[in-house]
């Protein structure tokens, strides 16, 4: 009897705790979606193998979009949650800093003719100067994140139109659409292994940098971690260059999909996707302390429920809107309010039990 | 100090970003900052010409370019960086409105109603004797085009229509974008499929474009398996068709209202190997003649791409000349012939000829 108690305590303890774990929302999320899509119809996680019309081996099905078409996201999602901790605001100019990379890629590869290496290079360069100008309004110039990207989110399409004459060249090498695509032989979307690749150099370089505890303690408290000798500037600056670099491969995988892009249309509202993964994983949208694995897992949850939307037939213009809904829901229950609330529910019945 | 800095800095940020427009048309910024363009020659043309092309004006144009005289025509157009449409449209004007041809042009551009208007008054204190408009928006124009019949101005409205008295213009050229559905539709029927299951990919929502070429499939009783705006995107597109796909759901038709949405389209259905083309499971559907859409039908890749009719100018000067020798035209809107190509018959040259941009 006395066994049993405890177990209960340590049962609804654990629980306390699990519900206290950041990355818990983000995992609960993609849980519920998963179970809904279950009953709903099973046939979602139905994934068939076939070749595609290049005669290559792939996997096909809903889960293969959601990690196909996810992973740009997690990949912005990266940079996102690097801002969002820095300067305790988004960057929303990420949409048309991507048109903006995109185009730069269709420049040197179709005008210029070079490999496709130096033009993302190319694209890098370029997107990590238009991060630096976003970094340089927001921590030199002290300008509001949102206020200061939206010059960029105004300009930029223009930009990226401008630096192809309007001109939507399309790229002919089909080994180029390998990035996007699928490459020979390997069955899994090309965009998940450049996510993996890039989570995988973000993590490492968290743990054998200083760059995470810098970037929290500059989102915690500006004016001691300068005290303590940061130079908090210097850290917005560097986090927005990050999300630079991050934009330029998102833009590689963009314009590898169908080979040219669209300067007014690509990666429309992609920003908000992108702070939605970031909201999502529970971290604090005012900076702070960041956890990338729970932004990643949003930006995955995020892109379940697009892909849900559309199987359901959900009209395209109204998904905004059911998106809302799931996350105003989301984000209200990963509120630290709410969360007290649950955990102290929970402490009250385990009590009871005990009693 | 640090807060005057800050506010002046966000002030600069905000009128820049005006400057550059809205954003939903992002093409407009390569000529914002240069509101109203305008070829400098005219301004400079003698006094004595200038006077001698009004008086023709105000005489009815009885006695028109027969003497050698040139044809004074204002353009008010839309800027030309907006879209491969506008591009293919300006350059029309601008080879048939030829000194050869016994006209001199001036052009201004906008994407700005205000800024249109502007050179439009402009234009008929200059004394031209045609203005040729391409308005940015419905509204707004009717006492502009009241002077202008004051002052003895011909007014031909190309592209676009305005919320104005049909006594203000003499002729109107659009297009018709309910026909350019329904020989869409046409086409799709007189394919005879035993079973016609289509996914209809629409372009924004209540644009004419869209209005036009849904309405025709509507009405014509298809099995529709998914209708889903795609707003002209083509990466939306992809994942509409992709959805589709996933679901296992059979689809003989897609039917994307422009070019851009169908290749989002062809790109999901190359990854699941769907064929698709001349003789292929998929018969792929789209609009607007982008050249590159045009090799795709010549390659037989796509089966049908219908055309909006960027190419107005030849409409114009008709008209100009019919005015000028005195006759009086048969009906104020004019509506262009515009085609549809079917893969299997279009040639090489209807793609140099027919086709938008490179």
């Amino acid at each position: 009897m006395q066994t049993k108690k405890s177990n209960y305590t340590s049962i609804s303890e654990m629980l306390g705790k699990l519900v206290k774990q950041q990355i818990f929302i983000p995992v609960a999320a993609l849980l519920l979606l998963a179970i809904f899509n279950l009953i709903a119809d099973p046939g979602f996680y139905k994934i068939s193998y076939g070749v595609n019309s290049a005669g290559s081996p792939v996997l096909s099905g809903y889960l293969m979009t959601i990690l196909d078409y996810g992973s740009e996201l997690a990949i912005l999602a990266v940079g996102m949650t690097l801002v969002t901790a820095s300067s305790g605001g988004q960057d929303i100019s990420v949409g048309a800093a991507i048109a903006i990379a995109g185009s730069v890629m269709l420049k040197f590869i179709c005008g210029m003719n070079t490999p496709v290496i130096i033009a993302f290079l190319a694209a890098c360069v370029v997107s990590m100067f238009f991060g630096a100008f976003n970094g340089v309004l927001v921590a030199h110039f002290k300008i509001q994140p949102m206020v200061a990207t939206l010059i960029l989110y105004t300009a930029g399409r223009s930009i990226a139109a401008w630096i192809n004459n309007n001109e939507l060249p399309i790229v002919s090498d089909p080994k180029f659409a390998y990035l996007g695509g699928f490459i020979p032989g390997i069955p899994i979307p090309t965009p998940f292994f450049i996510a993996a690749a890039v989570v995988i150099i973000s993590l490492l370089v968290l743990r054998f940098t200083n760059l995470g505890l810098y970037t929290q303690a500059v989102g915690i408290n500006e004016s001691s971690s300068r005290l303590n000798g940061l130079n908090p500037a210097f850290i917005k600056f560097i986090t927005f260059v990050i999300l630079g670099l991050c934009v330029a491969v998102v833009g590689l995988i963009k314009v590898s999909r169908l080979s040219t892009i669209n300067y007014s249309v690509i990666a429309k509202d992609i920003e908000m996707d992108a702070i939605l993964a970031v909201a999502l994983g529970g971290n604090a949208l005012g900076g702070g302390k960041f956890n990338l694995a729970a932004s990643i897992i949003g930006a995955y949850v995020i892109q379940f429920l697009t892909t849900t939307l559309y199987k359901f037939n959900v009209q395209s213009d109204a998904l905004p809107a059911y998106k809302a809904v799931v996350v105003i829901f989301l984000v209200v229950i990963s509120a630290p309010v709410v969360r007290d609330y649950i955990s102290s529910i929970g402490k009250k019945i385990s009590h009871k039990e005990v009693a | 100090m640090k807060r005057k800095l800050l506010s002046t800095l966000v002030c600069a940020a905000m009128v820049s970003s005006m400057l550059v427009g809205c954003g939903s048309k992002p093409t407009e910024a390569p000529a914002a900052d240069t509101p109203v363009a305008e070829a400098s020659a005219t301004e400079e043309a003698a006094p004595a010409a200038d006077a001698a092309a009004t008086e023709t004006a105000t005489e009815d144009a009885a006695t028109p370019a027969a003497d050698g005289e040139l044809i004074k025509v204002g353009i008010i157009n839309n800027d030309p960086n907006e879209s491969g449409y506008r591009t293919a449209n300006d350059k029309d004007m601008k080879d048939t409105f030829t000194e050869e041809n016994g006209y001199e042009a001036s052009f201004a551009y906008s994407l700005k109603n205000d800024e249109q208007i502007t050179a439009a008054q402009k234009f008929i204190q200059d004394g031209v004797d045609y203005l040729l408009l391409s308005a940015a928006d419905t509204a707004g124009w009717d006492s502009v085009l009241q002077d202008a019949a004051d002052a003895g101005t011909r007014v031909i409205l190309f592209d676009r229509t305005i919320d104005a008295d049909e006594s203000l213009y003499e002729a109107s050229i659009v297009s018709d974008m309910d026909k350019e559905g329904q020989t869409a539709v046409e086409w799709l029927k007189s394919q005879n499929l035993d079973e016609y299951n289509i996914i209809h990919i629409q372009g924004v929502m209540g644009s004419a474009a869209q209005k036009g070429r849904s309405g025709a499939l509507t009405d014509a009783g298809f099995n529709i398996v998914t209708q889903q705006t795609a707003e002209w995107n083509a990466e939306k597109a992809q994942q509409i068709v992709q959805s589709v796909i996933d679901a296992g759901t059979p689809f003989n038709v897609i039917y994307a209202e422009n070019d851009d949405m169908a290749k989002g389209a062809v790109a999901a259905l190359d990854k699941a190997n769907i064929s698709h083309g001349v003789g292929k499971d998929v018969i792929v559907m789209g609009f607007d003649c982008n050249k590159w859409a045009l090799k795709e039908l010549l390659a037989q890749n796509w089966n049908y791409d219908g055309q909006c009719n960027p190419f107005q100018a030849s409409y114009i000067d008709s008209i100009i000349q019919d005015l000028q020798a005195g006759k009086t035209l048969d009906e104020k809107v004019v509506v262009m012939d515009e085609k549809g190509f079917d893969a299997t018959t279009i040639t090489q040259e209807d793609v140099d000829t027919y086709g938008i941009g490179e």
